[in-house]
């Protein structure tokens, strides 16, 4: 374990009943990565973040959070990790202010709560009570709560879903920041897109094992997939070839056509077909 | 700036009663309910039910005990499982703070709701209803004791309730009913001597009917002891029972509390 790990997971299970939700995880988050979980509903993404957090307990296997066990949980501890939740704790009737301010009080070396309501884009909204934020602006309140204490490692459990395309991109610009300043990032995610965005490595979560952990760009070998090269030919209509040699593909058509090629595209294989073939092939 | 546990509990209440006193349904239904079930009682009934008692003293006595109940049981009761529900209570858990803290804050906003309701139900009762005021130091210090001991055994129960209702949607109507039924066999709504004996024998289970008999002691004269159970107001025995209670929430509270609602996945 050591030091270069911020999480450290061996042979993870934890079962409900019958119904076993993880089984035989083996999961390494490098300190001051971006570390992205995917899988599909029912994998045993939320399971799995539940335990490090401390929140549920396993049946088997080892795990280590910051080199402490969630499952022993101690206040000095709860200090430097960080949670953005699954739609968690509203207060309704609270002022943004009032509850950043409230929480920083929580931890031993907290940021200044009104440059954390800064951060997230809510200072217009400090004086304003909760209820009355729209879905992205409790989200946001809900980050500035996980920060506030300033954690050496974040666990955000989907946290963008139900955003408007701006609001994601503003959020994932917050998230580098994050990481930028040093902070480990955990997250769990929908949104394959997001993953690429953020991540320095995905994990593929499928039916309570982890079936691959790449970089976004190396992910079921996707960078040595056959390419597929498409052209529009002079009657019209489009032409394409799958080619493990693309460029010689693109250099006879140029030849062919003297020059530039109508609508010439060359496509890997996205995130998303990787993803899809990889919990299709799990299941 | 590290902030000290007792701090962090003086925050906690004061953003408790702040929620509070923000959700203007609350403040209405908790201050509200009992002085208008006074004044459509008091105004209803008012027979004389003993020399130099009539009902209406009686049954504000008894509300006053059921004031105290409602802060301390019946809303903690509802307000923790949707606070379960809504992930209020994983979030706290989820921080360094103390979990001691949030209960601190629990009891700092039931104390402050409690005060005021006590002293708007006095108010109404000495101004409309010619309810005495307690007429003697002792008499004072008794109602104190049994006011403090009474709600913190309503509010211990209370947490330790608020574990049953499986979600925030069934909160009201799981504790509604065991508060309303309280009510009737503890001598509130009628007087405690004319309900059948194995009536009585249950409510004596339950901290509300020592509450009640507690709060007579003050509210009436001394005369009216002899029409007690026992024919006196058997003081010892509220203080013992109401403590016992403490002991039994604290012990369920310990035992049971969730921070996490366990139905959800």
């Amino acid at each position: 374990m050591g030091n270069d790990f911020a999480v450290s997971v061996k042979g993870l299970r934890k079962a409900y009943g019958r119904t076993v939700a993880v089984e035989g995880l083996d999961l390494d988050v490098r300190r001051g990565e971006v570390f992205a979980l995917l899988g599909p509903n029912g994998a045993g993404k939320t399971t799995t973040v539940e335990i490090l957090e401390g929140y549920r307990k396993r049946d088997a296997g080892e795990v280590s959070v910051l080199d402490h066990d969630p499952a022993e949980a101690t206040a000095a501890w709860r200090a430097r990790v960080g949670f953005v939740l699954q739609g968690t704790g509203e207060f309704e009737e609270l002022t943004v202010g009032e509850l950043v301010h409230h929480f920083a009080a929580f931890y031993p070396k907290p940021d200044d709560p009104d440059e954390v309501i800064a951060r997230v884009g809510l200072t217009d909204k400090a004086k304003a009570r909760t209820h009355g934020l729209s879905g992205g602006q409790k989200r946001r309140l809900d980050v500035a709560l996980g920060i506030v204490g300033r954690p050496e490692l974040l666990f955000l459990d989907e946290p963008t879903t139900g955003f408007d395309p701006e609001a994601r991109r503003e959020f994932w610009h917050l998230i580098r920041e994050l990481n930028a300043s040093g902070a480990t990032i955990m997250l769990t995610t929908h949104y394959l897109d997001e993953a690429e965005a953020l991540a320095h490595r995905v994990g593929v979560i499928a039916n309570g094992r982890l079936v691959e952990v790449a970089e976004p760009s190396r992910l079921g070998n996707r960078q040595n997939a056959p390419a597929t090269v498409s052209w529009r030919t002079p009657e019209g209509t489009v032409e394409s070839a799958e080619s493990d040699t693309p460029t010689a593909v693109v250099t006879e058509l140029a030849a062919r056509f003297g020059g530039e090629v109508p609508g010439l595209t060359v496509t890997r294989p996205t995130l998303e077909d990787v993803y899809l073939r990889m919990i299709g092939a799990a299941a | 700036m590290s902030v000290s546990s007792a701090e962090l509990a003086r925050r906690q209440g004061i953003v408790e009663l702040k929620q509070f006193t923000r959700s203007r349904e609350a403040v209405v239904f908790t201050m509200a309910f009992p002085v208008i079930m006074i004044l459509i009682f008091a105004s209803i009934f008012d027979d004389e039910i003993a020399p130099g008692v009539n009902y209406t003293q009686y049954f504000i006595t008894g509300m006053i005990a059921t004031g105290l109940m409602t802060v301390g049981f019946q809303s903690l009761a509802i307000q923790i499982p949707i606070e379960r529900d809504k992930g209020v209570l994983k979030r706290f858990r989820g921080t360094p703070m103390p979990k001691w803290v949030y209960f601190a804050g629990k009891v700092f906003m039931v104390a402050g709701i409690g005060v005021a309701e006590v002293a708007i139900l006095l108010a109404v009762s000495i101004g409309f209803f010619d309810l005495e005021p307690p007429a003697s130091a002792e008499k004072w210090f008794t109602f104190a004791w049994v006011s403090i001991l009474g709600l913190s055994a309503c509010t211990l129960c209370g947490i330790a309730f608020s574990s049953v209702p499986r979600n925030a949607r069934s909160a009201t109507a799981v504790v509604t009913p065991v508060a309303l039924v309280l009510q009737f066999i503890s001598g509130v709504f009628f007087v405690f001597t004319d309900l059948p004996t194995w009536m009585q024998q249950v409510a004596a289970i339950f901290p509300l009917k020592w509450m009640c008999q507690g709060l007579r002691s003050v509210f009436l004269p001394d005369s009216f002891a002899a029409a007690e159970p026992a024919g006196s107001w058997e003081l010892g025995k509220v203080a013992l029972i109401l403590a016992a209670w403490c002991v039994v929430g604290l012990v369920l509270c310990i035992r049971t509390f969730t921070w996490q609602n366990k139905y959800s996945r």
